[in-house]
């Protein structure tokens, strides 16, 4: 050991450094909300010369969305149509948090439309017409996504079929089996004052519920940052500032608490909001601070280094399908709930792939990439909550379909568009 | 700084007569090669001479037909990656395999992640990884940027010290240096020393003999699939060294060493 030499300072990083922490401990003091602004401007610039697009723009976009239709008809912002807006998310808003496990490993699943029409079928024939228990029925009905979604994989990940293929297949083959289960008796009517049916109808009509979830969220976030920050402080690693945290915890309260305030001048929470930000708080965690997280991503990012890593590849492969399965069978549920039925002509509508459309783009709008590896289900909230936006929004003008369609396709291409556009700015930029 | 070895030790790694046979074509005929724990061999020979080959032998991704593999002193079989792995052989590709979406800890610490009931320990990982790049003299701008925004030194680097991560005691390099300019090349190499310092045994595949004056010990010439010769990088010239892997001198110095110690400097 003859060249241990002169140690370079552990700080992160000489000037022009994207690291996204600041680490130095004579500055910490002083900082005020420019510094955090300017930090977040620089953690921003870090996460997209990584290949992230921050959410400003989308965020930006959302506004010019919400100012339009709000210009064209003022009961857009109403709080009954924000609540309704914020029930509807919730069906293709879960469909979306499975395809973003599917695109991290850089796989597409094309057929969550008819896996989730299949799930509404399912519990529709179990509960109504064989009066298998509700609760029964949705476990069935989930289950069945869970088994597509393996049955998919298997063909993907061991037989080598192109993912693609395999799903697009899978849409047309789910579709024709929901069609067939509900052939005999057309549409079936789900009991309206059912489980399944209270995923949608249910909300919490004491103002309490909605402001204790903001509270709790917001509070959960505050002691999450700064628990991680005084462990790095502890370890004597770069770590946030108070300001920054206490920043961020204020913005995210000022959201929160203006969500809930609007939904209880309607009938309060949700009761579908909540399991969709529950549902997206878990995977969130799983994805992004566990070892298994850790290496979907990998997959995602380098196939051969995950092999070499000793990663089953395989395994991940077949294990996203699933998820993407059960999660459309799930969010199929909440689409027949809002409908209180499932009928033929719905299945159709699946099969015509407005749910899957709708889905990829609220992924992608949202910041996932469909190259792989980069991406969060949070973004699917910011995505889901543009699509349904302009739905709800053209909805409200009387926008006929044919146009929605157009729009909507519109929407996905630049969403995709734009992905590619900043995978090739990374590539130019950061690689070999 | 070679004499930190003792030269009593045994090598650690010792192939004999390793010989490999793709269908009709003869890849490796009575190969023989060895490395001391503390020495830089080079593997120098001309496209086709059979350095891939040696190194996917070595490394498990494709054994050898025939031959003998001594590991510190006992024979041994690699048959598979994972064998190559257990014994404490790292092997840094030529397309260094890096997951470019995640930063540098977390491709240091691929499949191997520091962890609390399946939840990661970021702080620790990030504290390590530091040390690592600390001890090392690695300059990247942050442990925590995407391997993604890199140079291609940069990259190389992060590479061969998460080969290191395992505490391995051979680590095989596939043509490190070539993608990478004059700068970081110089950087690549002190990297080299530093590690070879630490007591590693390793194998460098290389082209540039520039760099194999630089910081190989030694330097074993492969030409079709053969030995063509193994010289003491001190005291041979690079003519010496080129003429063996074209084959201009077929009878260089210690010409097919097989078994033989007085070819060892």
């Amino acid at each position: 050991m003859s060249r241990g030499g002169p140690h370079r300072d552990g700080g992160p990083a000489g000037p022009g450094s994207p690291g996204p922490i600041t680490t130095d401990r004579e500055r910490r003091a002083a900082r005020g909300w420019r510094d955090s602004v300017r930090q977040y401007a620089l953690e921003v610039r870090g996460s997209v010369r990584g290949g992230e697009r921050g959410p400003l723009l989308v965020l930006a976009g959302l506004l010019v969305i919400w100012i339009v239709f709000q210009g064209l008809d003022d009961k857009f912002l109403s709080p009954r149509n924000l609540s309704n807006l914020s029930v509807d998310i919730v069906g293709t808003g879960l469909v979306a948090v499975g395809i973003v496990f599917v695109l991290l490993i850089r796989e597409i699943d094309l057929s969550v439309g008819s896996v989730s029409g299949l799930a509404g079928a399912a519990f529709a024939v179990l509960n109504v017409n064989h009066g298998v228990p509700e609760w029964l029925a949705v476990i069935v009905a989930v289950a069945t996504g869970t088994a597509v979604g393996a049955f998919h994989g298997f063909f993907h990940a061991w037989l080598g079929v192109p993912a693609f293929v395999v799903t697009l297949a899978g849409l047309l083959i789910w579709n024709g089996l929901t069609l067939y289960l509900l052939g005999a008796s057309g549409t079936i009517n789900i009991d309206e004052e059912g489980l399944v049916a209270s995923l949608t109808s249910r909300h919490f009509g004491n103002d309490l519920v909605a402001y204790a979830v903001a509270a709790l969220g917001t509070a959960g976030y505050f002691l999450a940052a700064h628990r991680r920050r005084s462990r790095h402080r502890a370890a004597g690693m770069p770590y946030r500032t108070e300001g920054d945290i206490g920043m961020r915890t204020g913005l995210l309260a000022v959201v929160a608490f203006a969500g809930a305030h609007t939904l209880n001048r309607f009938q309060g929470l949700p009761l579908a909001l909540l399991i969709f930000l529950v549902v997206l708080v878990v995977s969130d965690y799983l994805l992004r601070r566990t070892r298994y997280g850790r290496r979907v991503y990998a997959v995602g990012g380098g196939v051969e280094a995950a092999r070499r890593a000793g990663i089953g590849v395989e395994r991940v492969r077949v294990a996203m399908f699933m998820v993407s399965g059960t999660l459309a069978a799930f969010g199929g549920l909440f689409v027949a709930s809002g409908l209180t039925s499932a009928s033929p002509t719905t299945a159709r509508a699946a099969g015509s792939g407005m749910l899957l459309i709708n889905a990829i783009a609220a992924a992608v709008i949202g910041g996932t990439s469909l190259f792989g590896g980069r991406g969060s289900p949070w973004s699917v909230l910011l995505g889901v909550v543009v699509i349904q936006s302009i739905a709800s929004g053209m909805g409200l003008l009387g926008v006929q379909d044919a146009v929605q369609f157009m729009i909507t396709g519109g929407v996905l291409l630049a969403a995709v568009a734009a992905d590619a556009l900043s995978r090739r700015a990374q590539a130019r930029r950061g690689r070999p | 700084m070679s004499e930190v070895v003792p030269v009593a030790h045994p090598p650690v790694l010792a192939l004999r007569g390793i010989t490999k046979r793709f269908g009709g074509v003869q890849a490796l005929v009575d190969v023989d090669l060895r490395v001391r724990a503390g020495e830089v061999v080079a593997l120098a020979g001309d496209n086709g001479a059979g350095k891939s080959t040696l190194v996917k032998v070595i490394s498990g991704v494709s054994p050898a037909d025939r031959g003998v593999i001594e590991w510190e002193g006992r024979l041994v079989q690699i048959k598979r990656p994972h064998d190559a792995h257990a014994l404490g052989i790292a092997t840094v590709y030529q397309d260094l395999a890096m997951c470019d979406n995640l930063d540098v800890v977390g491709n240091l610490f691929l499949g191997r992640e520091i962890d609390r009931v399946g939840v990661l320990d970021e702080v620790e990982m990030e504290r390590r990884a530091r040390d690592l790049m600390r001890a090392l003299s690695i300059r990247i701008p942050d442990v925590r940027v995407p391997v993604a925004a890199l140079s291609a030194g940069q990259r190389q680097a992060v590479a061969i010290s998460r080969s290191l991560m395992g505490a391995p005691k051979v680590l095989l390099l596939d043509e490190p240096t070539a993608a990478l300019g004059v700068e970081q090349t110089s950087h690549l190499l002190d990297l080299i020393e530093e590690v070879r310092d630490r007591g590693m045994a390793i194998i460098l595949i290389s082209h540039n003999m520039g760099d194999i004056k630089a910081v190989a010990d030694r330097v074993a010439v492969l030409r079709l699939g053969r030995n063509n010769g193994l010289f003491d990088v001190s005291t041979v010239t690079q003519e010496q060294i080129i003429s063996s892997v074209t084959g201009a001198a077929d009878n260089a110095v210690a010409h097919r060493s097989k078994g033989d110690e007085e070819a060892w400097p």
